[in-house]
Protein backbone atom coordinates (compact mmCIF):
# COMPACT_ATOMS: atom_id res chain seq x y z
CA UNK A 1 0.00 0.00 0.00
CA UNK A 2 1.03 3.39 -1.03
CA UNK A 3 1.62 6.34 1.86
CA UNK A 4 -1.54 7.82 0.60
CA UNK A 5 -3.81 4.79 0.24
CA UNK A 6 -2.43 4.54 4.11
CA UNK A 7 -4.17 7.94 5.00
CA UNK A 8 -7.07 7.48 3.03
CA UNK A 9 -7.70 4.01 4.36
CA UNK A 10 -6.77 5.80 8.00
CA UNK A 11 -9.47 8.86 7.34
CA UNK A 12 -12.77 6.44 6.30
CA UNK A 13 -11.92 4.58 9.03
CA UNK A 14 -12.68 7.22 11.23
CA UNK A 15 -15.00 8.48 9.38
CA UNK A 16 -16.79 5.47 9.25
CA UNK A 17 -16.42 4.58 13.23
CA UNK A 18 -17.17 8.14 14.35
CA UNK A 19 -20.78 7.97 12.26
CA UNK A 20 -21.84 4.72 13.59
CA UNK A 21 -20.47 5.91 16.79
CA UNK A 22 -22.68 8.74 16.70
CA UNK A 23 -25.42 6.83 16.08
CA UNK A 24 -25.15 4.21 18.62
CA UNK A 25 -24.67 7.36 21.54
CA UNK A 26 -27.58 9.13 19.76
CA UNK A 27 -30.10 7.45 22.41
CA UNK A 28 -27.96 8.96 25.45
CA UNK A 29 -27.04 12.28 23.25
CA UNK A 30 -31.01 12.81 23.01
CA UNK A 31 -31.90 11.87 26.47
CA UNK A 32 -29.14 14.67 27.86
CA UNK A 33 -30.39 17.22 25.43
CA UNK A 34 -33.85 17.12 25.91
CA UNK A 35 -33.46 17.23 30.14
CA UNK A 36 -32.08 20.35 29.61
CA UNK A 37 -35.06 21.86 27.69
CA UNK A 38 -38.06 23.43 28.56
CA UNK A 39 -41.56 22.02 27.04
CA UNK A 40 -41.91 24.55 24.89
CA UNK A 41 -38.25 23.59 23.20
CA UNK A 42 -39.58 19.87 23.04
CA UNK A 43 -42.44 20.61 20.69
CA UNK A 44 -40.46 23.23 18.51
CA UNK A 45 -40.16 21.18 14.79
CA UNK A 46 -36.41 22.64 14.65
CA UNK A 47 -34.00 19.99 16.40
CA UNK A 48 -30.94 21.64 18.24
CA UNK A 49 -28.44 19.61 20.30
CA UNK A 50 -28.80 22.29 23.02
CA UNK A 51 -31.51 24.89 24.72
CA UNK A 52 -32.16 28.23 23.82
CA UNK A 53 -33.91 29.16 27.40
CA UNK A 54 -31.77 26.69 29.74
CA UNK A 55 -34.05 24.21 31.65
CA UNK A 56 -31.89 21.68 33.26
CA UNK A 57 -32.59 22.92 36.84
CA UNK A 58 -35.91 22.97 36.75
CA UNK A 59 -36.03 19.57 35.01
CA UNK A 60 -33.19 17.96 37.64
CA UNK A 61 -35.08 19.39 40.55
CA UNK A 62 -38.60 18.26 39.68
CA UNK A 63 -37.03 14.54 38.80
CA UNK A 64 -35.57 14.41 42.43
CA UNK A 65 -38.88 15.71 43.55
CA UNK A 66 -41.88 14.90 41.96
CA UNK A 67 -40.82 11.09 41.46
CA UNK A 68 -38.84 9.50 45.13
CA UNK A 69 -36.17 9.20 42.55
CA UNK A 70 -33.56 9.72 45.57
CA UNK A 71 -35.04 7.16 47.00
CA UNK A 72 -34.77 4.69 43.84
CA UNK A 73 -31.18 5.11 43.84
CA UNK A 74 -30.35 4.61 47.52
CA UNK A 75 -32.82 1.69 46.63
CA UNK A 76 -30.58 0.63 44.26
CA UNK A 77 -27.14 1.13 45.76
CA UNK A 78 -28.73 -1.23 49.48
CA UNK A 79 -30.23 -4.02 47.19
CA UNK A 80 -26.95 -3.79 44.84
CA UNK A 81 -24.61 -3.31 48.04
CA UNK A 82 -25.95 -5.79 49.91
CA UNK A 83 -26.69 -8.82 46.74
CA UNK A 84 -22.81 -8.59 46.55
CA UNK A 85 -21.77 -8.40 49.88
CA UNK A 86 -23.52 -11.93 50.57
CA UNK A 87 -22.91 -13.47 47.13
CA UNK A 88 -19.34 -13.09 47.89
CA UNK A 89 -19.81 -14.31 51.56
CA UNK A 90 -21.06 -17.09 50.06
CA UNK A 91 -19.52 -17.75 47.17
CA UNK A 92 -15.84 -17.59 47.79
CA UNK A 93 -15.64 -20.61 50.31
CA UNK A 94 -17.71 -22.85 47.86
CA UNK A 95 -15.25 -21.80 45.24
CA UNK A 96 -12.33 -22.53 47.92
CA UNK A 97 -14.14 -26.00 48.80
CA UNK A 98 -14.68 -26.97 44.87
CA UNK A 99 -10.97 -25.32 43.86
CA UNK A 100 -8.74 -26.86 46.81
CA UNK A 101 -10.72 -29.57 48.77
CA UNK A 102 -10.81 -33.44 47.96
CA UNK A 103 -14.71 -34.21 49.28
CA UNK A 104 -16.74 -37.26 48.37
CA UNK A 105 -19.81 -35.87 46.26
CA UNK A 106 -17.67 -32.61 44.85
CA UNK A 107 -18.37 -32.99 41.39
CA UNK A 108 -22.28 -33.65 41.42
CA UNK A 109 -22.20 -30.19 43.82
CA UNK A 110 -20.42 -28.84 41.34
CA UNK A 111 -22.72 -30.08 38.62
CA UNK A 112 -25.33 -28.60 40.83
CA UNK A 113 -23.33 -25.27 39.99
CA UNK A 114 -23.77 -25.95 36.76
CA UNK A 115 -27.30 -26.26 36.23
CA UNK A 116 -27.32 -23.32 38.19
CA UNK A 117 -25.35 -21.46 35.02
CA UNK A 118 -27.46 -22.69 32.77
CA UNK A 119 -31.05 -21.75 34.10
CA UNK A 120 -32.49 -18.32 33.17
CA UNK A 121 -33.59 -16.26 36.50
CA UNK A 122 -37.04 -15.83 34.85
CA UNK A 123 -38.14 -19.67 34.65
CA UNK A 124 -37.41 -19.61 38.00
CA UNK A 125 -39.26 -16.66 39.00
CA UNK A 126 -42.88 -18.07 39.72
CA UNK A 127 -41.94 -20.73 42.24
CA UNK A 128 -39.52 -17.92 43.64
CA UNK A 129 -42.36 -15.74 43.91
CA UNK A 130 -44.08 -17.84 45.92
CA UNK A 131 -41.32 -18.71 48.35
CA UNK A 132 -41.10 -14.99 49.06
CA UNK A 133 -45.04 -14.90 49.60
CA UNK A 134 -44.31 -17.81 52.25
CA UNK A 135 -41.33 -16.51 53.68
CA UNK A 136 -44.05 -13.36 54.38
CA UNK A 137 -40.97 -11.01 52.47
CA UNK A 138 -43.13 -9.84 49.38
CA UNK A 139 -42.57 -6.10 48.72
CA UNK A 140 -39.24 -5.92 51.16
CA UNK A 141 -35.77 -5.68 50.57
CA UNK A 142 -35.43 -9.02 51.34
CA UNK A 143 -37.45 -10.00 48.47
CA UNK A 144 -35.42 -8.07 45.60
CA UNK A 145 -31.98 -9.49 47.43
CA UNK A 146 -32.69 -12.99 48.33
CA UNK A 147 -33.33 -14.88 45.27
CA UNK A 148 -29.62 -14.00 44.17
CA UNK A 149 -27.48 -14.22 47.53
CA UNK A 150 -25.96 -17.09 45.75
CA UNK A 151 -24.50 -16.87 42.42
CA UNK A 152 -23.62 -20.13 40.53
CA UNK A 153 -21.27 -17.70 38.13
CA UNK A 154 -19.57 -16.40 40.97
CA UNK A 155 -18.82 -19.69 42.23
CA UNK A 156 -17.65 -20.96 38.79
CA UNK A 157 -15.83 -17.95 38.12
CA UNK A 158 -13.81 -17.87 41.65
CA UNK A 159 -13.58 -21.72 41.59
CA UNK A 160 -11.48 -21.04 38.28
CA UNK A 161 -9.05 -18.51 39.79
CA UNK A 162 -8.60 -20.44 42.99
CA UNK A 163 -7.51 -23.57 41.13
CA UNK A 164 -4.75 -21.88 39.51
CA UNK A 165 -3.32 -20.73 42.64
CA UNK A 166 -0.60 -22.91 43.81
CA UNK A 167 -1.22 -25.61 46.93
CA UNK A 168 2.12 -24.35 48.33
CA UNK A 169 0.60 -21.58 48.83
CA UNK A 170 -2.03 -22.84 51.18
CA UNK A 171 0.06 -25.59 52.96
CA UNK A 172 2.38 -22.98 53.67
CA UNK A 173 -0.89 -20.95 55.06
CA UNK A 174 -2.17 -24.41 57.32
CA UNK A 175 1.21 -24.46 58.75
CA UNK A 176 0.95 -20.89 60.39
CA UNK A 177 -2.28 -21.66 61.40
CA UNK A 178 -4.88 -20.15 59.03
CA UNK A 179 -8.39 -21.50 59.32
CA UNK A 180 -9.63 -22.76 55.80
CA UNK A 181 -12.21 -19.63 56.25
CA UNK A 182 -9.52 -17.41 56.52
CA UNK A 183 -7.43 -18.96 53.92
CA UNK A 184 -10.39 -17.68 51.92
CA UNK A 185 -10.25 -14.34 53.16
CA UNK A 186 -6.89 -13.54 53.87
CA UNK A 187 -5.17 -15.27 50.69
CA UNK A 188 -7.46 -16.63 47.51
CA UNK A 189 -9.69 -13.40 47.54
CA UNK A 190 -6.87 -11.49 47.52
CA UNK A 191 -4.67 -13.11 45.24
CA UNK A 192 -7.88 -13.25 43.09
CA UNK A 193 -8.75 -9.88 42.81
CA UNK A 194 -9.22 -9.83 39.19
CA UNK A 195 -11.92 -11.83 39.33
CA UNK A 196 -13.66 -10.38 42.13
CA UNK A 197 -13.69 -7.22 40.68
CA UNK A 198 -14.69 -8.74 36.98
CA UNK A 199 -17.52 -10.93 39.14
CA UNK A 200 -18.16 -7.07 41.20
CA UNK A 201 -19.16 -5.19 37.92
CA UNK A 202 -21.42 -8.03 36.17
CA UNK A 203 -23.52 -8.39 39.77
CA UNK A 204 -24.05 -4.78 39.98
CA UNK A 205 -24.35 -3.63 36.21
CA UNK A 206 -27.45 -6.71 36.33
CA UNK A 207 -29.12 -5.92 39.55
CA UNK A 208 -28.86 -2.29 38.78
CA UNK A 209 -30.31 -2.57 35.28
CA UNK A 210 -32.96 -5.71 36.25
CA UNK A 211 -36.15 -4.61 35.78
CA UNK A 212 -37.88 -8.59 35.65
CA UNK A 213 -37.99 -9.94 39.11
CA UNK A 214 -38.28 -6.09 41.24
CA UNK A 215 -41.26 -6.18 38.88
CA UNK A 216 -42.73 -9.18 40.26
CA UNK A 217 -42.29 -8.66 43.75
CA UNK A 218 -42.21 -5.01 44.87
CA UNK A 219 -45.28 -2.75 44.35
CA UNK A 220 -44.75 0.23 46.39
CA UNK A 221 -41.81 2.59 45.59
CA UNK A 222 -40.22 2.58 48.31
CA UNK A 223 -38.31 -0.22 47.72
CA UNK A 224 -38.40 0.00 43.73
CA UNK A 225 -35.14 -0.11 41.99
CA UNK A 226 -33.64 2.34 39.77
CA UNK A 227 -34.85 0.72 36.86
CA UNK A 228 -37.94 -0.03 37.90
CA UNK A 229 -38.51 3.47 39.33
CA UNK A 230 -38.02 4.99 36.48
CA UNK A 231 -40.68 3.05 34.19
CA UNK A 232 -42.94 3.57 37.38
CA UNK A 233 -42.37 7.57 36.70
CA UNK A 234 -42.94 7.15 32.96
CA UNK A 235 -46.26 5.59 33.37
CA UNK A 236 -47.57 7.45 36.18
CA UNK A 237 -48.86 11.44 35.31
CA UNK A 238 -44.95 12.62 35.02
CA UNK A 239 -44.94 10.52 31.58
CA UNK A 240 -46.22 13.55 29.60
CA UNK A 241 -43.48 15.50 31.25
CA UNK A 242 -40.40 15.07 29.08
CA UNK A 243 -37.68 17.53 30.54
CA UNK A 244 -38.05 15.99 33.72
CA UNK A 245 -38.35 12.25 32.43
CA UNK A 246 -35.22 12.49 30.76
CA UNK A 247 -33.79 14.23 33.56
CA UNK A 248 -34.73 11.20 35.87
CA UNK A 249 -33.48 8.74 33.19
CA UNK A 250 -29.78 10.41 32.94
CA UNK A 251 -29.82 10.24 36.54
CA UNK A 252 -30.75 6.53 36.40
CA UNK A 253 -28.00 5.94 33.90
CA UNK A 254 -25.36 8.26 35.07
CA UNK A 255 -23.29 6.28 37.54
CA UNK A 256 -22.56 3.16 35.91
CA UNK A 257 -22.11 5.00 32.60
CA UNK A 258 -19.62 7.23 34.92
CA UNK A 259 -17.98 4.24 36.58
CA UNK A 260 -18.06 2.58 33.07
CA UNK A 261 -15.90 5.23 31.90
CA UNK A 262 -13.38 5.30 34.47
CA UNK A 263 -13.09 1.64 34.52
CA UNK A 264 -13.66 0.72 30.81
CA UNK A 265 -11.25 -2.17 30.53
CA UNK A 266 -12.50 -3.77 34.01
CA UNK A 267 -15.93 -3.17 32.41
CA UNK A 268 -16.16 -4.61 28.93
CA UNK A 269 -13.78 -8.00 30.17
CA UNK A 270 -16.23 -8.75 33.20
CA UNK A 271 -19.43 -8.22 31.80
CA UNK A 272 -18.16 -10.34 28.37
CA UNK A 273 -17.80 -12.80 30.65
CA UNK A 274 -20.80 -12.59 32.33
CA UNK A 275 -22.78 -12.74 29.41
CA UNK A 276 -21.17 -16.03 27.45
CA UNK A 277 -20.58 -17.38 31.00
CA UNK B 1 10.72 -26.70 49.56
CA UNK B 2 11.88 -29.77 47.48
CA UNK B 3 8.51 -31.62 45.60
CA UNK B 4 9.30 -34.92 47.73
CA UNK B 5 9.31 -32.43 50.91
CA UNK B 6 5.97 -30.76 49.52
CA UNK B 7 4.61 -34.32 49.19
CA UNK B 8 5.48 -35.05 53.33
CA UNK B 9 4.37 -31.55 54.12
CA UNK B 10 1.25 -32.24 51.58
CA UNK B 11 0.42 -35.67 53.53
CA UNK B 12 0.52 -33.99 56.94
CA UNK B 13 -1.49 -30.86 56.01
CA UNK B 14 -4.20 -33.01 54.17
CA UNK B 15 -5.96 -32.07 57.84
CA UNK B 16 -5.05 -35.37 58.66
CA UNK B 17 -7.27 -37.61 57.69
CA UNK B 18 -9.57 -37.80 54.32
CA UNK B 19 -12.74 -37.64 56.89
CA UNK B 20 -11.95 -34.49 58.19
CA UNK B 21 -11.15 -32.49 55.01
CA UNK B 22 -14.80 -34.18 53.66
CA UNK B 23 -16.12 -31.99 56.84
CA UNK B 24 -13.94 -28.90 55.70
CA UNK B 25 -15.23 -29.07 52.45
CA UNK B 26 -18.93 -29.59 53.33
CA UNK B 27 -18.79 -26.43 55.84
CA UNK B 28 -17.20 -24.30 53.58
CA UNK B 29 -19.36 -25.14 50.50
CA UNK B 30 -22.77 -25.85 53.01
CA UNK B 31 -24.47 -22.57 52.40
CA UNK B 32 -23.93 -22.47 49.47
CA UNK B 33 -25.11 -25.39 48.65
CA UNK B 34 -28.45 -25.43 50.55
CA UNK B 35 -29.10 -21.65 48.61
CA UNK B 36 -28.50 -23.62 45.46
CA UNK B 37 -30.71 -26.53 46.26
CA UNK B 38 -33.43 -23.58 47.65
CA UNK B 39 -32.96 -20.96 44.86
CA UNK B 40 -32.19 -23.25 41.83
CA UNK B 41 -32.63 -27.04 41.86
CA UNK B 42 -36.21 -26.95 43.36
CA UNK B 43 -37.77 -24.55 41.67
CA UNK B 44 -36.53 -25.82 38.59
CA UNK B 45 -38.71 -29.20 39.53
CA UNK B 46 -41.51 -27.01 41.03
CA UNK B 47 -41.74 -25.24 37.28
CA UNK B 48 -42.17 -28.91 35.36
CA UNK B 49 -44.64 -29.91 38.56
CA UNK B 50 -46.34 -26.88 38.07
CA UNK B 51 -46.57 -26.80 34.54
CA UNK B 52 -48.44 -30.21 34.46
CA UNK B 53 -51.42 -28.84 36.40
CA UNK B 54 -54.43 -26.41 35.82
CA UNK B 55 -53.21 -24.35 38.96
CA UNK B 56 -54.50 -20.44 38.73
CA UNK B 57 -51.73 -17.81 41.56
CA UNK B 58 -53.76 -17.92 44.66
CA UNK B 59 -56.38 -21.16 44.21
CA UNK B 60 -56.55 -23.76 46.77
CA UNK B 61 -56.81 -26.15 44.42
CA UNK B 62 -55.30 -27.98 41.41
CA UNK B 63 -55.35 -30.94 39.35
CA UNK B 64 -52.96 -32.62 37.66
CA UNK B 65 -53.63 -32.52 33.80
CA UNK B 66 -50.29 -34.29 32.16
CA UNK B 67 -49.05 -32.75 29.01
CA UNK B 68 -52.71 -30.49 28.23
CA UNK B 69 -50.75 -27.35 28.60
CA UNK B 70 -48.43 -27.83 26.23
CA UNK B 71 -51.32 -29.06 24.10
CA UNK B 72 -53.01 -25.75 24.97
CA UNK B 73 -50.22 -23.74 24.00
CA UNK B 74 -49.69 -25.05 20.92
CA UNK B 75 -53.20 -24.58 19.33
CA UNK B 76 -53.30 -21.02 21.59
CA UNK B 77 -53.07 -18.59 18.71
CA UNK B 78 -51.49 -15.51 21.10
CA UNK B 79 -48.69 -18.26 22.17
CA UNK B 80 -48.25 -18.79 18.51
CA UNK B 81 -47.51 -15.53 17.91
CA UNK B 82 -45.65 -15.08 20.72
CA UNK B 83 -43.06 -17.74 19.08
CA UNK B 84 -43.14 -16.16 16.02
CA UNK B 85 -42.17 -12.92 17.12
CA UNK B 86 -39.93 -14.20 18.96
CA UNK B 87 -37.88 -16.08 16.17
CA UNK B 88 -39.00 -13.01 13.70
CA UNK B 89 -37.10 -10.57 16.21
CA UNK B 90 -34.27 -13.29 16.67
CA UNK B 91 -33.77 -13.66 12.99
CA UNK B 92 -33.77 -10.01 12.62
CA UNK B 93 -31.10 -8.98 15.61
CA UNK B 94 -28.84 -11.69 15.35
CA UNK B 95 -27.30 -11.39 11.55
CA UNK B 96 -27.35 -7.43 11.88
CA UNK B 97 -25.72 -7.73 15.44
CA UNK B 98 -23.20 -10.02 13.89
CA UNK B 99 -22.64 -8.32 10.88
CA UNK B 100 -22.12 -5.17 12.22
CA UNK B 101 -20.53 -6.63 15.19
CA UNK B 102 -18.07 -7.80 12.83
CA UNK B 103 -17.44 -5.07 10.38
CA UNK B 104 -16.83 -2.68 13.74
CA UNK B 105 -14.56 -5.02 14.74
CA UNK B 106 -12.61 -5.37 11.64
CA UNK B 107 -12.65 -1.46 10.94
CA UNK B 108 -11.40 -0.84 14.62
CA UNK B 109 -8.56 -3.29 14.05
CA UNK B 110 -7.42 -2.01 10.94
CA UNK B 111 -6.30 1.27 12.57
CA UNK B 112 -3.88 1.56 15.56
CA UNK B 113 -5.82 5.06 17.00
CA UNK B 114 -8.44 5.35 19.48
CA UNK B 115 -9.05 1.59 19.61
CA UNK B 116 -10.11 1.90 23.21
CA UNK B 117 -12.41 4.78 22.04
CA UNK B 118 -14.28 3.43 19.45
CA UNK B 119 -14.88 0.46 21.05
CA UNK B 120 -16.30 1.69 24.65
CA UNK B 121 -18.25 4.07 23.16
CA UNK B 122 -19.95 1.08 20.66
CA UNK B 123 -20.04 -1.03 23.92
CA UNK B 124 -22.14 1.70 25.85
CA UNK B 125 -25.14 0.72 25.56
CA UNK B 126 -24.72 -3.10 26.29
CA UNK B 127 -23.97 -2.33 30.18
CA UNK B 128 -26.75 0.84 30.39
CA UNK B 129 -30.40 0.47 32.31
CA UNK B 130 -32.35 -1.18 29.39
CA UNK B 131 -35.33 -0.06 30.86
CA UNK B 132 -34.60 3.81 31.06
CA UNK B 133 -33.01 3.59 27.85
CA UNK B 134 -36.49 2.12 26.15
CA UNK B 135 -38.01 5.54 27.50
CA UNK B 136 -35.69 7.34 25.77
CA UNK B 137 -36.20 4.86 22.63
CA UNK B 138 -39.78 5.91 22.95
CA UNK B 139 -38.93 9.99 22.96
CA UNK B 140 -36.93 9.43 19.83
CA UNK B 141 -39.59 7.09 18.05
CA UNK B 142 -42.57 9.88 19.53
CA UNK B 143 -44.70 10.12 16.09
CA UNK B 144 -44.44 14.17 16.21
CA UNK B 145 -41.68 15.13 18.40
CA UNK B 146 -39.45 12.36 17.97
CA UNK B 147 -35.80 12.67 16.39
CA UNK B 148 -36.31 9.84 13.96
CA UNK B 149 -39.64 11.39 11.94
CA UNK B 150 -37.71 14.71 12.40
CA UNK B 151 -35.22 13.31 10.26
CA UNK B 152 -36.92 11.32 8.05
CA UNK B 153 -38.99 14.26 6.91
CA UNK B 154 -35.78 16.24 7.06
CA UNK B 155 -34.88 14.12 4.17
CA UNK B 156 -37.96 13.09 2.79
CA UNK B 157 -37.62 9.61 4.35
CA UNK B 158 -41.61 8.02 4.72
CA UNK B 159 -42.41 8.59 8.78
CA UNK B 160 -44.39 6.34 10.78
CA UNK B 161 -46.23 5.89 14.29
CA UNK B 162 -43.49 3.10 14.40
CA UNK B 163 -43.90 1.09 18.05
CA UNK B 164 -47.96 1.71 17.45
CA UNK B 165 -47.79 -0.43 13.93
CA UNK B 166 -48.31 -3.75 13.34
CA UNK B 167 -45.73 -3.97 10.22
CA UNK B 168 -42.87 -1.62 12.32
CA UNK B 169 -42.96 -2.63 15.67
CA UNK B 170 -40.99 -5.69 15.38
CA UNK B 171 -38.27 -4.32 12.97
CA UNK B 172 -38.40 -0.88 15.38
CA UNK B 173 -37.34 -3.05 18.66
CA UNK B 174 -35.05 -5.22 16.74
CA UNK B 175 -33.18 -2.04 15.62
CA UNK B 176 -33.18 -1.44 19.99
CA UNK B 177 -31.87 -4.86 20.30
CA UNK B 178 -29.10 -5.12 18.25
CA UNK B 179 -28.15 -1.63 19.11
CA UNK B 180 -28.14 -3.19 22.92
CA UNK B 181 -26.15 -6.41 21.93
CA UNK B 182 -24.11 -4.95 19.04
CA UNK B 183 -21.26 -3.95 21.91
CA UNK B 184 -20.74 -7.32 22.61
CA UNK B 185 -20.67 -9.10 19.74
CA UNK B 186 -17.96 -6.05 19.10
CA UNK B 187 -15.74 -7.16 22.09
CA UNK B 188 -16.47 -10.85 21.35
CA UNK B 189 -14.97 -10.51 18.15
CA UNK B 190 -11.87 -8.20 18.54
CA UNK B 191 -11.03 -10.74 21.38
CA UNK B 192 -10.80 -13.06 18.22
CA UNK B 193 -9.02 -11.10 16.05
CA UNK B 194 -6.82 -10.53 18.41
CA UNK B 195 -6.27 -14.24 18.57
CA UNK B 196 -5.76 -14.93 14.97
CA UNK B 197 -1.99 -15.52 14.94
CA UNK B 198 0.49 -13.51 12.56
CA UNK B 199 2.66 -16.63 11.16
CA UNK B 200 -1.11 -16.94 8.93
CA UNK B 201 -0.94 -13.34 7.72
CA UNK B 202 3.14 -14.22 7.18
CA UNK B 203 2.47 -17.34 5.51
CA UNK B 204 -0.16 -15.64 3.12
CA UNK B 205 1.99 -13.03 2.24
CA UNK B 206 4.63 -15.00 0.70
CA UNK B 207 2.03 -17.04 -0.94
CA UNK B 208 1.03 -13.78 -2.65
CA UNK B 209 -1.81 -13.05 -0.84
CA UNK B 210 -1.30 -9.55 0.59
CA UNK B 211 -4.09 -7.51 -0.65
CA UNK B 212 -6.12 -6.41 2.00
CA UNK B 213 -9.54 -8.55 0.77
CA UNK B 214 -7.08 -11.44 0.35
CA UNK B 215 -6.11 -11.51 3.62
CA UNK B 216 -9.56 -10.98 5.04
CA UNK B 217 -10.85 -14.10 2.48
CA UNK B 218 -7.94 -16.18 2.96
CA UNK B 219 -7.44 -15.33 6.65
CA UNK B 220 -9.18 -13.62 8.63
CA UNK B 221 -12.76 -14.92 8.01
CA UNK B 222 -11.93 -18.49 8.17
CA UNK B 223 -10.24 -18.46 11.58
CA UNK B 224 -12.76 -16.68 12.88
CA UNK B 225 -15.45 -18.98 11.63
CA UNK B 226 -15.67 -20.58 15.14
CA UNK B 227 -15.32 -17.62 17.36
CA UNK B 228 -18.61 -16.21 14.94
CA UNK B 229 -20.53 -19.41 15.90
CA UNK B 230 -19.61 -18.70 19.53
CA UNK B 231 -21.25 -15.16 19.31
CA UNK B 232 -24.29 -16.55 17.22
CA UNK B 233 -25.32 -18.71 19.87
CA UNK B 234 -24.67 -15.51 22.38
CA UNK B 235 -26.32 -13.47 20.41
CA UNK B 236 -29.21 -15.21 19.79
CA UNK B 237 -29.59 -16.47 23.51
CA UNK B 238 -30.06 -12.79 24.69
CA UNK B 239 -32.25 -12.28 21.72
CA UNK B 240 -34.94 -14.85 23.03
CA UNK B 241 -34.44 -13.33 26.28
CA UNK B 242 -36.15 -10.00 25.26
CA UNK B 243 -38.53 -8.67 28.02
CA UNK B 244 -37.86 -5.18 28.89
CA UNK B 245 -38.47 -3.24 26.02
CA UNK B 246 -41.68 -4.90 25.61
CA UNK B 247 -42.58 -4.28 28.71
CA UNK B 248 -41.72 -0.62 28.20
CA UNK B 249 -42.61 0.00 25.04
CA UNK B 250 -45.37 -1.70 23.56
CA UNK B 251 -47.08 -4.57 26.22
CA UNK B 252 -47.18 -6.80 23.44
CA UNK B 253 -48.91 -4.80 21.24
CA UNK B 254 -50.54 -3.75 18.84
CA UNK B 255 -52.64 -6.40 19.32
CA UNK B 256 -50.10 -9.71 19.71
CA UNK B 257 -47.74 -8.10 17.37
CA UNK B 258 -45.16 -7.77 19.49
CA UNK B 259 -45.42 -10.09 22.38
CA UNK B 260 -42.18 -12.44 22.89
CA UNK B 261 -41.67 -15.66 24.62
CA UNK B 262 -40.57 -14.26 28.07
CA UNK B 263 -43.51 -11.77 27.98
CA UNK B 264 -45.88 -14.65 27.41
CA UNK B 265 -44.67 -15.83 30.10
CA UNK B 266 -44.84 -12.65 32.15
CA UNK B 267 -48.52 -12.36 30.96
CA UNK B 268 -49.73 -15.43 31.49
CA UNK B 269 -48.02 -16.28 35.39
CA UNK B 270 -48.38 -12.73 36.65
CA UNK B 271 -51.18 -10.54 34.62
CA UNK B 272 -53.39 -13.70 33.72
CA UNK B 273 -52.61 -16.06 37.39
CA UNK B 274 -53.08 -18.66 34.83
CA UNK B 275 -49.99 -19.97 36.34
CA UNK B 276 -49.91 -23.83 35.01
CA UNK B 277 -49.84 -22.26 31.94
CA UNK B 278 -47.29 -20.03 32.48
CA UNK B 279 -45.21 -22.45 33.71
CA UNK B 280 -45.56 -24.47 30.76
CA UNK B 281 -44.41 -21.28 28.84
CA UNK B 282 -41.11 -21.37 31.12
CA UNK B 283 -41.16 -25.19 30.43
CA UNK B 284 -40.34 -24.05 26.62
CA UNK B 285 -38.24 -21.14 27.29
CA UNK B 286 -35.87 -23.21 29.36
CA UNK B 287 -35.24 -26.33 26.52
CA UNK B 288 -34.72 -23.47 24.13
CA UNK B 289 -32.13 -21.89 26.49
CA UNK B 290 -30.59 -25.64 27.10
CA UNK B 291 -30.71 -26.68 23.33
CA UNK B 292 -28.84 -23.21 22.96
CA UNK B 293 -26.49 -23.19 25.70
CA UNK B 294 -25.51 -27.45 24.37
CA UNK B 295 -24.43 -25.59 21.50
CA UNK B 296 -22.97 -23.29 22.89
CA UNK B 297 -20.55 -25.73 25.37
CA UNK B 298 -20.23 -28.59 22.09
CA UNK B 299 -18.66 -25.23 19.93
CA UNK B 300 -16.17 -24.50 22.48
CA UNK B 301 -15.01 -28.03 23.15
CA UNK B 302 -14.65 -28.20 19.44
CA UNK B 303 -12.37 -24.57 19.57
CA UNK B 304 -10.22 -26.42 22.73
CA UNK B 305 -9.59 -29.50 20.75
CA UNK B 306 -8.74 -27.85 17.36
CA UNK B 307 -6.95 -24.79 18.18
Amino acid sequence: MTLHMKILAGVVRHIILLTTGSLVLAPFIWMVSLSLKPPAELFSSSFTLLPEHWFAVENYTKALTAAPLPRFMLNGVIVCAAILLLQIIICAPAAYALAKIRFAGREVIFGMVLIGLLIPHQVLALPLLILCYWLGILNTYAALIFPFVVSPFGIFLLRQFFTSIPDDIIHAARLDGLSELSIVWRIMLPMSLPAVIAFSIVSVVSHWNDLFWPLLVVQTQDFMPPSLGIVTFANAEAGNDYGPLMAGATLVVAPLVICFFAAQRWFIDGLTAGSVK
Amino acid sequence: MTSEQSATVDRQLRIDTGSAETLAGYALIGPALVLILVLFILPTGAVLAIAATDWHLGAKTLSFIGAANFTSLLADPAFRAALFNTAAYSLMVVPSTLVLGLSLALLIESGKTLRAFYRAIHFLPFMTSLAAMAIVWEMLLHPTIGLVNQVFAAVGLPTANWLRGESTVLPILAVIGTWQSLGLALVLFLAGLKAIPQDLYDAADIDGADGVLDRLRLVTLPSLAPVSLFVLIVVTLRAFAAFDIIQVLTRGGPGDASVMLLYALYRESFEYFRTGYGAAIAVVFLVIVIALATLQARVVNSRASHP
